[in-house]
């Protein structure tokens, strides 16, 4: 796989600021991956890296081989980008929005309609931005993006302000785009959205990177417990205690309801013991963590550490 | 070059669409026409060719509105763009700075000429229509007005970029803007007028007076248009006699006041952080 953007060490403060703290990570050909952190963790710092419009404090940062703040212009050709809250002049039609932003990029007209019509804008292509809806104007600002077949698609939180039938065509877009091999990172706050749509999660906080890996292996870092409850039958009030006495964790909810917090791999033996001997159950629920709850899990952790590292550095001074 | 172009297209369309390329012609075209009627009327035969006293009063107007205009078309170029977020975008494409700098320049220039041309020119047409007799001299003189008043409009554009491109709030941006307009439109006149009357031309030499005219770019502009033929119907002929400069002086210190603050503004907005 060839990485498309790497990035190294790289710093970035604001005067007093540290909006960015010695963070790597290099994203390859045909990726989707979301990066993901609180509102001002430092995601659309990052971004604003990788596009060159701010430099480094320290560190170094590649975008299809080039410096983005020194090198050449012509790399932003293959390079796609929605910022957060994207704004159009409200004077201009979508037609003539594109346009423009296909001239600089010096990929003809030609693809305008087309690009219109891929995200559901055909018939509002003649109409002034002014009169567009939220939505509308998130669905032009994807469209920008998309000229001229970009090797890399920055997206930064794209799918605010799009409704679930227009969430869902954006992800398949995504997945159209990743298949010719672009690399596609998008930041969003949430990780729920993202289960089975990116390859790969990063997850930043307080400008330090905390995570980095498939859902499945951030799970397996996390260690987060599943849920296991379990209702018994009404005439099996009785057997409550023999479940509990089996092992500590168990609590009662009501009378005929118990549940505990398994860790991953003491799950199927308390599953196995919960319902062996004849223990008369009506109704048993697994609840694997969810990715708010894993989220919430690193975001925690990233807490401590940065505090941590605050006073290592208050003491070096 | 045709990002640049690509770049000036736009302006020039936003131009038209909101109605600024409207407005400022009709302003300059009603101010123009009302100034040649009704302007003309007192003069009667005086000797004076009617054109020339057009161009006296139009330059005398243009002094305050030109710079004006320009000012207000070029204080938001940048930092307007940002508060909208519409440069973050533009930024992301292969589009170097100064380009974009460059582009905006070409754009407001376009629509400030086409304002001045059409405004001023609908004037001298009808005035050639009704009046008559116009000489050869006095239409050179008068298309040296127009484009001295681009040159003018050029000048304060690039400071307004200048303004746009260091300040952090639109809001800003236009009150310095503003503030920028009295000094060199009025504070700075009045301040040197002063100055001489008190001096009585004891320190102040011809050759300082010459540096302290050129510091201004509205009083070269002033030089430009009243230093000649219709000069000696204007109040600036006695000036005009004193400061000896040629025209080919004023006209190269309205390009650098021109170039230096936009090459400033380049300067500024290529260094500056998003």
């Amino acid at each position: 796989m060839t990485a498309t953007i790497e990035l190294s060490g790289v710093s970035k403060s604001f005067g007093p600021i540290h909006a960015v703290r010695d963070v790597s990570f290099s994203l390859g050909e045909g990726e989707i991956v979301a990066l993901v952190g609180h509102n001002g963790a430092g995601k659309t710092t990052l971004i604003k890296l990788m596009l060159g419009l701010i430099r480094p404090t320290a560190g170094t940062v590649r975008v299809l081989g080039e410096d983005p703040a020194t090198g050449a212009a012509a790399v932003r050709t293959r390079l796609g980008y929605l910022p957060e809250n994207v704004s159009f002049n409200p004077a201009l039609t979508g037609t003539e929005t594109l346009a423009f932003y296909s001239a600089l990029k010096r990929a003809g007209r030609g693809q305008v309609g087309g690009l219109l019509e891929r995200v559901g804008l055909a018939g509002a292509a003649d109409r002034r931005v002014r009169t567009y809806s939220k939505g509308m104007r998130q669905r032009l600002g994807l469209a920008q993006a998309l000229i001229g077949q970009p090797r890399v698609l920055l997206l930064d939180e794209p799918t605010t302000g799009l409704d679930p039938a227009s969430r869902r065509d954006f992800y398949s877009f995504l997945d159209e785009l990743r298949a010719a091999g672009a690399t596609i990172l998008l930041s969003s706050h949430a990780l729920s959205e993202l289960e089975g749509r990116a390859d790969r999660v990063i997850i930043v906080g307080r400008g330090v990177k905390v995570a980095d890996g498939t859902l499945d292996e951030l799970r397996g870092i996390a260690r987060l417990p599943t849920r296991i409850r379990v209702r018994l039958a009404p005439d099996g009030k009785d057997h409550a205690e023999r479940i509990a006495s089996r092992d500590a964790g168990w609590r009662p909810v009501n009378g005929r309801t118990l549940e505990i917090d398994a860790a991953p791999e003491d799950k199927v033996a308390l599953l196995r013991s919960a319902v062996a001997d004849g223990i008369p159950i009506a109704d048993l629920d697994v609840t694997p963590p969810t990715l708010d709850e894993l989220y919430a899990h690193f975001q925690d952790t990233e807490g401590q550490d940065t505090e941590g590292q605050d006073t290592e550095r208050e003491a070096g001074r | 070059m045709s990002t640049i172009l690509v770049i000036a297209e736009k302006e020039i369309r936003e131009g038209l669409r909101n109605r600024w390329v409207l407005a400022t012609t009709l302003l300059l075209a009603t101010l123009a026409l009302s100034l040649t009627f009704l302007g003309s009327a007192p003069t009667g035969n005086v000797g004076a060719s009617a054109l020339d006293v057009v161009i006296v009063s139009l330059s005398s107007l243009s002094v305050f509105l030109v710079p004006l205009i320009a000012l207000l078309i070029s204080h938001d170029a940048v930092v307007g763009e940002m508060e909208r977020g519409t440069m973050l975008l533009l930024l992301s494409y292969p589009v170097a700075r100064w380009q974009v700098v460059a582009g905006k320049f070409v754009g407001h220039l376009a629509i400030l000429a086409f304002s001045t041309l059409v405004g001023y020119g609908i004037a001298a047409v009808a005035l050639a229509f009704t009046g008559g007799d116009i000489g050869r001299e006095s239409w050179a003189a008068f298309a040296s007005l127009i484009g001295s008043s681009v040159l003018l409009g050029a000048v304060f554009v690039a400071i307004g970029y200048l303004v746009s491109a260091l300040v952090g709030e639109r809001g800003t941006a236009g009150g310095i803007a503003v503030g920028i307009w009295l000094v060199f439109v009025l504070v700075y006149d009045m301040a040197l007028l002063g100055l001489l009357v008190v001096d009585q031309g004891r320190t102040v030499t011809g050759g300082m007076l010459n540096v302290l005219l050129l510091l201004n770019p509205t009083d070269a502009y002033r030089l430009i248009n009243l230093g000649g033929s219709a000069g000696a119907i204007s109040g600036m002929g006695g000036v005009a006699d004193i400061a000896t400069l040629a025209p080919a002086v004023l006209l190269a210190a309205l390009v650098a006041w021109a170039a230096i603050p936009l090459a400033a503004a380049i300067f500024v907005f290529s260094r500056r952080e998003l």
